[in-house]
């Protein structure tokens, strides 16, 4: 898509299953895509698509066990995170690459104030004395928004409301200027015109930093106005990868187009919504196919046979889906479609 | 639908409503204050209608659902329900109405017993209104769980064996056995991911018009909103800010908390040019809420009227009501 | 929190009543009579009968407990019938005795307990792991008066590391520290592991992952420090069990304690004694949770408010 000079981030067919008694889920089955320094990608899906884990595993913060990455590599300016070491891992983390949660009621440390969490990664990372460290923490909630750090710094998490705490997550893990923000979800617990508040703060800091953004997210209307590009996943796969305006104007996969239909709109009235029929597959028993192949209206035979790759079927657009092969007219109709 | 929203009959009426909780505490426990959760509103719901309401979290929308439903006993105000007051009735009486009003938590889960089969739920609301004679109840629940579009062989299995989507329909189903008048539908959809909700969503205006059912919606998804309503109050700190039918509210939204929570809501539409309305800080306590209008210390257009006086809610067009000083 | 205090302060007063009564009844419904035991064998009717009058037993029941609590609060608990000394003054030679026994426990309780739950939580289903919930299930099972016989049998008849009996040196302190800790070491253990388990759980521990922390870091501060708040609550309780087991502990290792006191006074019907023994216990223990429930609260008013 761009210019390999402008790669930030890479990540080839990364793979992070989860062994447990029910069996193996193959939670990201085999994703590929890449961040361009400076801008926003959007990683969107419903429960259960694998985006959650896709951001930890860039980090390698998956839980193991149960959880382990199997396969593939994730090259952070050229080199694979995969290989290194624990501790060369830790100098990466909160450093060269943070991460925000979605719930910022339950990601701050309840005994400790926000001045001292934020100044822990700032005296680990800058190797600052605890002074300087502690005012460089009360300058980054003042960067963030946040009327009369110094008094705010001193205060515990219970004492901020949510808009704040999260405010504290984003001043923590800005601290240390990272070349990759990793945002999972950080607006989905708050309130809209809170998170209209943290949306836009996100957004300047990161022209402000030159930050690369990966933003994680259910929300379709968080993409169009936040990202540049976007990597739809489903069932631990990512089934369209294009520019972020493209995917509203022009979707490609089913179940974007399907994804998209379901949205009760803000903008227009709509007398019925049109659904996706059936649910997401279970990670233990995965069909053998395409996994929306159960619940796509245009399914053929090839399609509960084999996997589509991810492919490229225009200039920055990438779709894993049979319908744009080759082998597509020649297929024959699928066997009945199940209801839910 | 077709019968024009004023020529239809009022099913449930509330009037002058609050609920204040109490706060306990200094040496003896007493209380010490009161967090004014809904702080006198009025309003009406029509039969037939869907009313949403609005609002973002502690804005007391919850809590009018509740006190509603007398889960909560309000501290005052009358709630007029087919003319008879709520309030007013006594223990028994309000168990027998109690078929006519139900409700759909957002976590259906929490409210289903997970020793008990689908069959044994649905069979113990029927049980407990005695809607259904004893012989018939089986066939009767097949027939629920037929209209939320769940197999009949639903009924032998467990909570746990379904999805989220399907334990909603599973709500609607209990909700649905006593032949309710109004059913309270409390943040329903809002734990579902977008291709299930759309289901859920599409199956409560089905039901609605089949059953001649009246919805009273609690959300705080405006885009939800928007599909399901007939009318539309949005509430803030416990106050009514603005009531009226969903086209003029999404189209000529008049109060400046309005319009500020409906420009904030990014939507994927590059015709829908807005210009946004940026709130800054935070809602504030409902335990101390400022004087004058509530919304004043984050209004983008206050004036010195605002801090001092409450603004009344005033008829500014055919089925608009709005409490802001500088509207009217 | 200063209002907190103060008001559970004034809480403990019905407390310490209703234990009171409790103590006053129990020893009036208990068949025997002091007056009987105390005038010996062959005494006749008439000289039960001045006793009884000499020590008030025979005047109305609420006279006699009204009378009883208001010469307690002054710390007049009156005299033995054993001894005819002040009860204060017997209990206060006791009660440093049984006080260093249940530190010297309580200590162990807490640091055993603890350190031994970090490492299970640690590596949890680790070889540690599983050995020392093995111990603690022992720890609980095991009644003290047992463990008490078997370390004795062991340490001080076999091996000659420590006394058989007695109190005064350090070493004597040893044995029954163990005997009378273990139980609650070995559930304070349990506790701390499982409150582990759940905070590494917890999404503030992934926040410090993410922050690039050395995992050592990241379970001593960030989470022992929120483990400990539920751990707390079982010390204290802790506390009360343990002084309900110096009773059994002194009596093993002959250690002439308040407990042994108590026992004493009740098998020889010495009805002031046992009533003052019990109160002061009581107090002790009434304090404990107080401090219990201040320490708590101060370590969780971060936590209950969300």
């Amino acid at each position: 898509m761009n210019q390999d000079a402008d790669k930030i981030l890479e990540v080839k067919n990364l793979q992070t299953h989860f062994f447990t008694d029910e069996g193996t889920s193959k939670a990201v089955n085999g994703i590929s895509f890449s961040l361009n320094k400076g801008e926003t990608l959007g990683i969107v899906g419903e429960s259960g698509s694998g985006k959650s884990i896709t951001s930890l595993s860039l980090l390698r913060l998956i839980p193991s066990p149960p959880g382990k990455i199997a396969g593939g590599s994730i090259l952070f300016k050229g080199e694979d995170l995969l290989t290194k070491s624990e501790k060369q891992m830790r100098s990466i983390r909160g450093n060269e690459i943070s991460m925000i949660f979605q719930e910022p009621m339950t990601s701050l440390n309840p005994v400790y104030s926000a001045g001292e969490q934020i100044a822990e990664a700032i005296r680990l990372h800058q190797k600052l004395g605890k002074k300087e460290a502690w005012d460089k923490a009360v300058d980054m909630l003042r960067l963030v928004g946040i009327p009369s750090p110094e008094k705010r710094a001193k205060q515990e998490p219970h004492e901020l409301s949510g808009g704040m705490r999260q405010r504290v997550m984003i001043a923590m893990a800005l601290a240390c200027h990272p070349e990759v923000l990793i945002a999972d979800e950080p607006t989905t617990a708050l309130d809209v015109t809170i998170q209209a508040q943290i949306l836009e703060l996100i957004k300047t800091l990161q022209k402000d930093f030159g930050t690369a953004v990966i933003l994680i997210t259910h929300d379709l209307g968080v993409v169009y106005e936040t990202c540049d590009r976007v990597a739809v996943m489903y069932a631990g796969k990512i089934v369209e990868y294009t520019l972020a305006k493209e995917i509203f104007t022009n979707p490609k996969h089913p179940y974007t187009i399907g994804l998209l239909n379901s949205l009760p709109r803000l903008d227009m009235d709509q007398e019925e919504l049109t659904t996706i029929p059936g649910t997401v597959p279970s990670p233990y028993n995965m069909p053998k196919g395409c996994s929306f192949a159960p619940r796509c209206p245009h399914a053929k035979g090839i399609c509960e046979q084999a996997v589509p790759d991810l492919q490229a079927i225009g200039p920055s657009t990438e779709v894993s889906c049979w319908m744009f092969t080759p082998q597509w007219e020649k297929a024959y109709d699928a066997q009945e479609k199940v209801g839910i | 639908m077709g019968v024009p929203a004023a020529e239809k009959k009022v099913l449930l009426k509330v009037d002058q409503l609050k609920q204040y909780f109490p706060i306990k505490g200094g040496f003896f426990g007493r209380t010490i204050n009161h967090v004014k959760a809904v702080d006198d509103i009025t309003f009406d719901i029509k039969q037939g209608e869907t009313l949403s309401i609005v609002g973002e979290s502690g804005c007391g929308k919850s809590t009018t659902g509740r006190a509603i439903l007398r889960l909560d006993e309000p501290t005052s105000g009358s709630i007029h329900f087919q003319d008879r007051d709520l309030l007013s009735l006594g223990k028994k009486e309000m168990r027998r109405t109690r078929k006519d009003l139900q409700v759909i938590f957002q976590d259906p889960f929490a409210s289903l017993n997970p020793r008990q089969t689908i069959g044994k739920i649905l069979g113990e609301a029927l049980a407990i209104q005695n809607v259904v004679p004893k012989e018939n109840r089986k066939s009767r629940i097949e027939e629920l769980l037929g209209h939320v579009g769940l197999r009949p062989e639903s009924m032998e299995r467990y909570p746990h064996e379904f999805s989220g989507g399907q334990r909603q329909r599973i709500g609607i189903a209990r909700a649905l056995a006593v032949d309710p008048k109004l059913i309270i539908c409390d943040e329903a959809v809002s734990a579902l991911d977008v291709s299930i909700q759309a289901q859920v969503l599409n199956l409560l205006k089905s039901l609605q018009r089949q059953f001649d059912l009246t919805f009273l919606f609690i959300s705080h998804d405006l885009g939800v909103v928007r599909h399901i309503s007939d009318r539309v109050m949005v509430m803030y700190l416990g106050k009514i800010v603005e009531i009226a039918d969903k086209k003029s509210i999404f189209e000529q939204p008049q109060h400046p908390y309005t319009r500020a929570l409906l420009s904030a809501i990014p939507v994927p539409n590059p015709v829908h040019e807005r210009e946004r309305i940026l709130l800054t800080g935070d809602v504030p306590s409902p335990i101390d809420p400022p004087n004058g209008c509530r919304f004043h210390t984050r209004c983008p257009f206050v004036q010195d009227i605002c801090k001092t006086q409450l603004p009344e809610l005033k008829r500014s067009a055919q089925n608009h009501q709005v409490a802001c000083h500088i509207v009217s | 929190m200063f209002v907190f205090i103060i008001r559970r302060v004034l809480q403990t007063i019905p407390v310490l009543l209703g234990v009171s009564l409790v103590v006053f009844l129990i020893m009036q419904m208990v068949p025997g009579d002091p007056a009987t035991l105390l005038a010996g064998e062959g005494a006749t009717k008439e000289t039960i009968e001045s006793l009884r009058h000499e020590l008030g037993l025979d005047r109305p029941i609420l006279y006699q407990y009204v009378d009883y609590v208001l010469h307690a609060v002054q710390g007049d608990f009156g005299e033995s019938l054993r001894s005819s000394r002040p009860v204060l003054d017997e209990i206060m030679v006791r009660l440093p005795i049984t006080l260093e026994l249940a530190l010297a426990s309580i200590f162990i309780t807490v640091v055993l307990g603890m350190i031994a739950g970090i490492i299970s939580a640690t590596k949890q289903y680790s070889a540690a792991d599983i050995s020392i919930m093995i111990v603690a299930l022992l720890g609980i099972s095991l009644p003290s008066f047992w463990l008490g016989l078997m370390l004795i049998y062991f340490f001080s008849v076999n091996l000659h590391l420590f006394p058989v009996s007695g109190w005064g040196t350090f070493s004597h302190m040893i044995l029954p520290a163990i005997t009378l800790g273990a139980g609650g070491a070995a559930i304070v253990a349990r506790m701390t592991r499982s409150s582990m388990l759940e905070v590494v759980r917890q999404d503030y521990i992934r926040t410090a992952r993410a922050k690039g922390l050395k995992e050592y870091i990241i379970i001593y501060k960030h989470g022992l420090k929120n483990a400990l708040i539920p751990v707390i609550t079982v010390v204290g309780l802790q506390f009360g069990a343990l002084l309900g087991g110096t009773v059994l502990t002194e009596s093993v290792f002959a250690i002439n304690g308040l407990g042994r006191l108590i026992v004493d006074a009740i098998r020889t019907r010495d009805l002031p004694m046992v009533q003052g023994g019990v109160l002061i216990a009581s107090v002790i223990f009434v304090f404990m949770n107080l401090a219990v429930d201040v320490l708590y609260r101060y370590f969780n008013k971060r936590i209950d408010l969300n």
